[in-house]
C-alpha cells in the first residue's frame, strides 16, 4: 500500500466516523465540533486530489464561518438533553423511508458510474494552480459564476432586509 | 453672565462642555489617536520616577514624624512626670497615663518625684502631628525617624502601645551617653 | 524525497518554531517593559539583566500553579481549547518567507517552511480557526462569563475577516498572486505596498488589531466587565497557553503585515549587496531587516495598547461593518479603475 492509500483509508475512516457521530450525539454542541473535524478531513480529501485551493476555501467557508456561526447559536441557545421532543412513530418512519430512498437512487448512480482515469487526457497543465482556475472561472463558465455571485447578493440584501427595524406604527 | 457661585472658577481651570457636531476629519479619530500616540511616546523615554527600593533609600524629610519613644537621661532614668499636657494636647485624645510618686530606691529609674505608671498611646487614634512632643515640657517625648510607623497587628488591642513598647531601651540611654560624654 | 530534502526542510521548520517561540515569550518581556515606560515605570529589572529572564521565570511559575478544574461536564473540550488555540497560531508561520534564500553546501536554501501557491488563503484559513480554541474553551468552561468571553470574541472575529478579506483583494489586484514569496518579491528596492495601498494598510492593520484581541479590541477579555472573558477558568499551563497564543498571534500578524506592506525581508541596496557581498551576507542581512520590521511592528501593537482606550462593543461593530467593510469594497473599485487607467 502506498503512502497516499494509507491516508486515504485514514481520512475515509475519520469522515465517516465523525459524520456518524454528528447523528448521533446527543449534545448540540458536540455534533457541531464532530461536524467540524468531518469538514477538515473532507478538505484533506481535497488536498489528496491536488486540489489546494478548494481545500482551503472549504476550510475558510464552511470550518471558519458557517460552522462558527453554528456553534455560536447552539451556544446560546443552551439547548438541554431533554429539551427534545420525542417525535411520532410515524415521522420516524417516514424518515427512515425517505432515507432508504435516497440511499437506493446514490447507489444506482455510482455503481452504473465508472472512473474516468482512463479518458483522462494529459495536458501537463497545473490544474491545481489559482491563476489557470481564475481563467477557466472568468472566461468559460463566466455566466454561472456571475449568475453565483448574484444569488449571493440577493441573499444578502435580503439578510439586511429581514434583520431591519420595521418601523413603528405610530 | 451673572457672578453666581457656579460661574466662578475656583480653580482658574474651567472648561465649559462644548456639545458641538464633529466635522469629517475629526469623526475619523485618526488625528486623535496619532495625537495619543504622540503623548505617550514622548512618556516614553522621560526620566522615570521609581525608586529602586533595596539599594536607593527615598530621602526623610527633616521634619519628619515616626513612633514615638519616652525618653530616657543619660543616667538612664525616664523623663516622663507624669504632667499630662501631651494627653491635654493629643488632638486625637490618644494619649492617658496614670500618674505615681517614686518611691526612695527608685531613684535611678525616674528622675522627677512624680513618674507615670501607666503611659499609654492607641495608635489607631494617633495621626502622628507631633503636639505632644511640642507640649512636653520636660522633653520626655519626642517621635523618631523611625521608618515603620506602627507595625501591622491581628488584634486592636494590641494597637494601644504601654511603656513597654514606647520608652527607650537601656543601652540606648547608655549609649547616648558616652556619646555625649566623648564630645 | 531524499534525505537532504528533508533534513533541509526539518532544520527550517524547526528554527522557524523556536523563533516563534522565542518571540512570543520575549513579547511577554516586551510588553511589560513598554507599558513601563510608556508610564514613567522602569518595569521588571529583577530577573536576570533588565529582567531578561523574566519570562523563563514566568514560565517556571505558571508550570508550577495548580492545575485547577471547574466543575465542567466536558472537560476533554476544556483541555483541548487551549490547544487548538496555541496549534492554530504556530500553524501560520509555515507559509512565511523569512529570507529570500542561502547558497550553503553547494545549493539553495529557501527561508520558508513551504511556498504554496494559496499562502495567502492559508493564513485566512488558519486565522478563521484559531476562533474555535477560544470558542470551545470558553463554552467547555461551565461559565457565563466564560461563555460570553467566547461569544463577543467569535463574533469580532467573524466580523472583522470580511473586511480583512476585503481589503487584501485590492492588494491582490496589484500583486496578482497569493504567494508571500512572490508577494516579496515584488517588493525589492522601496517598491513597498504600503505606498500604492495605504487605505489597504490601514484596514488590515486594524483588522490585525481585532483578530488578534488586542487593545482597543480586547472585549473578550475585558477585565471590568468580563473578569478575565474565555480564560477566566483557565490556571497553570493552560491558562499560559491562552496567553502565550495571543503573543504568537501577533508575532505572526506583525509578520504578515511586514511582508504584504512593508517589503518582507527587502531593504533599499539589497542588490548592490547581492552583488558587492554575495548572496549569503544579502540575504542575512534582509533576514534581520524583516525582523527589524516585526519588532517595529510589535512595539507598535504595544504602544496603541497602552494609548487608546477599549471600544465599546456596539461601537466595534459598527466600526466593523459600517465603516471598515464598505470603505475596503470603495477601495477595491478605485484599485480597479486605477488598474485599468494605467495599464
Amino acid at each position: 500500500m502506498s503512502t497516499l492509500l494509507i491516508i486515504f483509508y485514514f481520512l475515509s475512516a475519520i469522515t465517516i466516523a465523525t459524520a456518524f457521530l454528528t447523528i448521533i450525539s446527543k449534545n448540540p454542541i458536540h455534533s457541531a465540533i464532530y461536524l467540524v473535524i468531518c469538514f477538515f478531513s473532507v478538505a484533506g480529501h481535497y488536498l489528496l486530489f491536488n486540489a489546494q485551493f478548494l481545500a482551503i476555501v472549504h476550510i475558510i467557508v464552511y470550518s471558519g464561518a458557517i460552522m462558527v456561526l453554528f456553534l455560536f447559536t447552539i451556544m446560546l441557545m443552551n439547548l438541554n438533553k431533554e429539551g427534545e421532543p420525542h417525535k411520532k412513530w410515524a415521522t420516524k418512519l417516514a424518515a427512515v423511508i425517505s432515507f432508504g430512498l435516497i440511499c437506493f437512487v446514490m447507489l444506482a448512480v455510482f455503481i452504473k458510474a465508472m472512473p474516468v482515469i482512463a479518458a483522462y487526457k494529459q495536458t501537463g497543465q497545473d490544474f491545481q494552480s489559482i491563476k489557470v482556475l481564475g481563467k477557466v472561472l472568468l472566461n468559460e463558465y463566466m455566466v454561472p459564476f456571475e449568475f453565483a455571485s448574484v444569488l449571493l447578493l440577493v441573499a444578502m440584501i435580503g439578510t439586511v432586509l429581514l434583520s431591519k427595524k420595521e418601523k413603528s406604527v405610530q | 453672565m451673572s457672578t453666581t457661585i457656579q460661574n466662578i472658577s475656583l480653580s482658574g481651570r474651567k472648561k465649559e462642555v462644548s456639545h458641538k457636531e464633529m466635522s469629517f476629519l475629526e469623526s475619523l479619530y485618526l488625528v486623535a489617536i496619532v495625537k495619543g500616540l504622540w503623548i505617550t511616546i514622548r512618556h516614553f523615554f522621560r526620566k522615570k520616577v521609581t525608586i529602586h527600593y533595596p539599594e536607593q533609600v527615598r530621602q526623610m524629610s527633616p521634619v519628619y514624624r515616626g513612633q514615638h519613644m519616652l525618653k530616657r537621661d543619660e543616667q538612664g532614668r525616664e523623663n516622663c512626670t507624669a504632667c499630662g499636657l501631651c494627653a491635654l494636647s493629643c488632638p486625637a485624645e490618644a494619649i492617658t497615663m496614670k500618674a505615681a510618686e517614686r518611691k526612695a530606691d527608685e531613684k535611678h529609674l525616674y528622675r522627677e518625684e512624680k513618674y507615670a505608671e501607666i503611659y499609654e498611646i492607641n495608635m489607631l487614634r494617633c495621626i502622628f502631628c507631633g503636639l505632644c512632643e511640642e507640649a512636653c515640657p520636660k522633653d520626655a517625648i519626642y517621635l523618631t525617624t523611625s521608618k515603620v510607623l506602627v507595625p501591622s497587628n491581628y488584634e486592636r488591642e494590641d494597637f494601644i502601645f504601654g511603656k513597654d513598647k514606647l520608652v527607650m531601651p537601656l543601652e540606648m540611654a547608655m549609649k547616648n551617653a558616652q556619646l555625649k560624654n566623648a564630645n | 524525497m531524499d534525505s537532504t530534502f528533508i533534513i533541509e526542510k526539518s532544520v527550517v521548520i524547526v528554527s522557524v518554531f523556536a523563533i516563534t517561540m522565542i518571540f512570543a515569550m520575549y513579547s511577554t518581556w516586551a510588553e511589560r517593559k513598554v507599558a513601563a515606560f510608556l508610564q514613567d515605570r522602569v518595569g521588571p529589572n529583577r530577573a536576570g539583566w533588565g529582567g531578561l529572564l523574566q519570562p523563563l521565570a514566568d514560565g517556571l511559575k505558571l508550570f508550577s500553579k495548580e492545575e485547577f478544574f471547574p466543575n465542567t461536564p466536558n472537560k476533554f473540550l476544556f483541555i483541548i481549547g487551549p490547544g487548538i488555540a496555541m496549534s492554530t497560531a504556530l500553524m501560520t508561520s509555515a507559509v512565511i518567507p523569512w529570507g529570500d534564500k542561502l547558497h550553503l553546501f553547494g545549493k539553495d536554501i529557501l527561508l520558508q517552511a513551504t511556498d504554496i501557491d494559496v499562502a495567502l488563503l492559508y493564513i485566512f484559513g488558519v486565522i478563521s480557526v484559531g476562533v474555535y480554541g477560544i470558542m470551545i474553551g470558553g463554552w467547555a468552561s461551565n461559565n457565563k462569563f466564560s461563555l460570553m468571553g467566547a461569544v463577543r470574541a467569535a463574533s469580532q472575529m467573524v466580523s472583522y475577516e470580511v473586511a480583512m478579506g476585503l481589503s487584501m483583494i485590492a492588494l491582490l489586484m496589484m500583486t496578482g498572486t497569493l504567494s508571500l514569496k512572490e508577494i516579496s518579491a515584488q517588493q525589492s528596492g522601496m517598491n513597498w505596498n504600503v505606498f500604492y495601498q495605504p487605505v489597504s494598510f490601514l484596514i488590515f492593520l486594524i483588522c490585525a488589531f481585532a483578530e488578534t484581541n488586542r487593545t482597543p479590541f480586547d472585549l473578550a477579555e475585558c477585565e471590568s466587565e468580563l473578569i478575565g472573558g474565555y480564560h477566566t477558568e483557565y490556571s497553570s499551563m493552560k491558562m499560559g497557553f491562552y496567553l502565550f497564543a495571543e503573543y504568537a498571534n501577533m508575532f505572526i500578524s506583525s509578520a504578515i503585515l511586514s511582508i504584504l506592506f512593508f517589503g518582507g525581508y527587502n531593504y533599499p541596496g539589497m542588490e548592490w549587496m547581492v552583488e558587492n557581498a554575495g548572496v549569503n551576507t544579502a540575504n542575512v542581512i534582509g533576514m534581520l531587516a524583516l525582523f527589524t520590521k516585526i519588532c517595529g511592528f510589535i512595539f507598535f501593537y504595544m504602544w496603541v495598547r497602552w494609548t487608546i482606550p477599549r471600544f465599546r462593543y456596539d461601537q466595534l461593530m459598527h466600526l466593523g461593518w459600517r465603516i471598515l467593510i464598505p470603505l475596503a469594497i470603495i477601495n477595491i473599485m478605485v484599485t480597479g479603475v486605477c488598474i485599468l487607467a494605467f495599464k
